[in-house]
């Protein structure tokens, strides 16, 4: 009787495994909201530009997927525990993640911003800041790019949150910041931050890292190679560019 | 518990701890200029001018003084874009630096607070005192500087040793103007470093010591002044 029960169970789940690991992929991505990556709208549904993107991509693969949402702290342990397939999430290309997991190529990279007044003829360009004040948020990649490629610079002001240096931008204290440009996007579409623009992107791998990438386990070879073709696929077909402009006025891809 | 990152960083807390005490020193002196008329206008008069005083000392002391430094900070910087002209003035080094108004928001503070210390010792130098100086033929300003303000002062030493350890353990808030002082500079390596307590306890300990240096100092200032019978 019990062994009877034991491989009905058995069955069962291989059955449900097989099924679950052939009809579809499972995208893991973080439980709270982060628009306009990923939110839940009013009908219960997910929206935003990474959903798009993951459903892009999936398309580009000819896979079928699902999302299922995993409280941040717990996405790793999931992925690595086969309860998911691929980390969807925004997650930052690192070196500490890396020895855990391993990443597709990146997806997005939201590079920094030079930010400085339209009226002025700063145009991020290290000569063009001599004698200037540049605003950083402390302790930031930012920060330390500031540092390394503006010498000219008067001095760089740091604060303690970037809305801090708006602030100052605002009133003129500092001539120009330096922030993420996703962070900065709100400010600029504000009727305060309408006599700013963004003078520059920056990018610098190694200051800034790698970018966002789909998370994925170590021995996943073949569903690397196959995000890494997907990724490249919607680049190529401009269907990442037509998603994109829906969402941001500038080239979240990064360089 | 570690603690390598100290020589890394010691010179920053060198500089954060000179900008503490030049924070603390040049709040202290200015705001005592104003404290002790504040203190004494309320004795003495004209009425009106003890209720001016009066009411200062009630907005300074009611409301946070983090409130007053970001009112003063930022609140004076949203301004700016209204007067253009602003930014070519002869000013204008000295509004968008920040230490200064870290420094006009710490002197209104101690102006206020012992503004109403002052009013208190003045108040408690007996009426003997000042009679007795007035039958020697002294003039009022005289009796001021040589009766009035030393015996008031004298009263309230241990008082104002107490208030000033206070305007010392305020300073941090300086930081969120940035005005990277010793406070400043330690989560800076809080954030660098991600270690929470060796930093914390590293910057408590530099607390301990500069307090420690002004209650000494005010005993030793306590011992020199004659005492009254």
């Amino acid at each position: 009787m019990q062994h009877k029960f034991k491989s009905a169970i058995l069955a069962a789940s291989l059955i449900m495994a097989s099924g679950l690991s052939m009809a579809e992929l499972r995208l893991g991505l973080d439980t709270a909201p982060y628009p306009p990556f990923s939110q839940t709208n009013t009908d219960g549904e997910l929206e935003g530009w990474e959903i798009e993107i993951g459903n892009a991509l999936c398309a580009a693969m000819k896979e079928e997927c699902v999302w299922v949402p995993i409280a941040w702290d717990g996405i790793i342990p999931a992925l690595v525990g086969k309860k998911i397939d691929a980390i969807v999430a925004s997650m930052s290309i690192t070196e500490e993640r890396m020895k855990t997991i391993s990443f597709s190529d990146k997806y997005y990279n939201t590079p920094a911003a030079f930010v400085a007044p339209k009226t002025s003829d700063i145009d991020g360009s290290a000569e063009s800041v001599k004698g200037k004040i540049i605003g950083v948020q402390v302790s930031t990649t930012h920060q330390n790019y500031t540092e390394a490629n503006y010498p000219m610079a008067d001095s760089i002001k740091t604060y303690q949150a970037f809305d801090e240096h708006n602030q100052d931008l605002l009133s003129g204290r500092i001539d120009a910041v330096v922030g993420d440009s996703l962070a900065m996007a709100p400010f600029l579409e504000s009727d305060e931050g309408q006599a700013f623009e963004i003078k520059t992107m920056l990018s610098d791998t190694a200051i800034f890292g790698a970018g966002a990438g789909a998370g994925l386990r170590k021995e996943d070879n073949e569903l690397r190679e196959k995000f890494n073709a997907a990724i490249k696929e919607i680049r190529d077909n401009g269907t990442y560019a037509e998603i994109s402009k829906k969402y941001f006025n500038f080239d979240i891809y990064g360089e | 518990m570690r603690w390598d990152w100290i020589p890394t960083y010691f010179p920053d807390f060198v500089d954060g701890l000179i900008i503490t005490l030049q924070l603390l020193s040049m709040s202290i002196i200015i705001g005592m200029c104003f404290a002790i008329p504040i203190g004494l206008v309320q004795v003495t008069g004209p009425r009106w001018l003890g209720r001016i005083a009066q009411g200062f000392c009630t907005v300074v002391r009611g409301t946070p003084l983090l409130i007053q430094l970001w009112l003063l900070y930022y609140g004076i910087g949203s301004l700016f874009p209204s007067i253009p002209w602003i930014r070519e003035s002869w000013m204008w080094p000295y509004l968008r630096d920040a230490f200064p108004y870290a420094l006009l928001a710490f002197s209104i503070s101690v102006a206020g607070y012992e503004g109403e210390v002052m009013r208190g010792a003045f108040k408690s130098v007996p009426k003997g005192e000042l009679e007795a100086a007035r039958s020697f033929g002294m003039s009022r300003f005289t009796i001021l500087r040589r009766i009035w303000l030393p015996r008031a002062l004298q009263n309230v030493l241990p008082t104002l040793a107490g208030e000033f350890v206070l305007t010392l353990k305020s300073t941090p808030l300086a930081a969120t103007i940035t005005v990277f002082d010793v406070y400043g500079v330690g989560t800076v390596v809080r954030q660098e470093t991600y270690r929470i307590y060796e930093p914390l306890l590293f910057i408590a300990g530099i607390y301990i010591v500069l307090t420690g240096i002004i209650v000494l100092f005010f005993r030793w200032l306590e011992n020199r002044v004659p005492r009254a019978v």
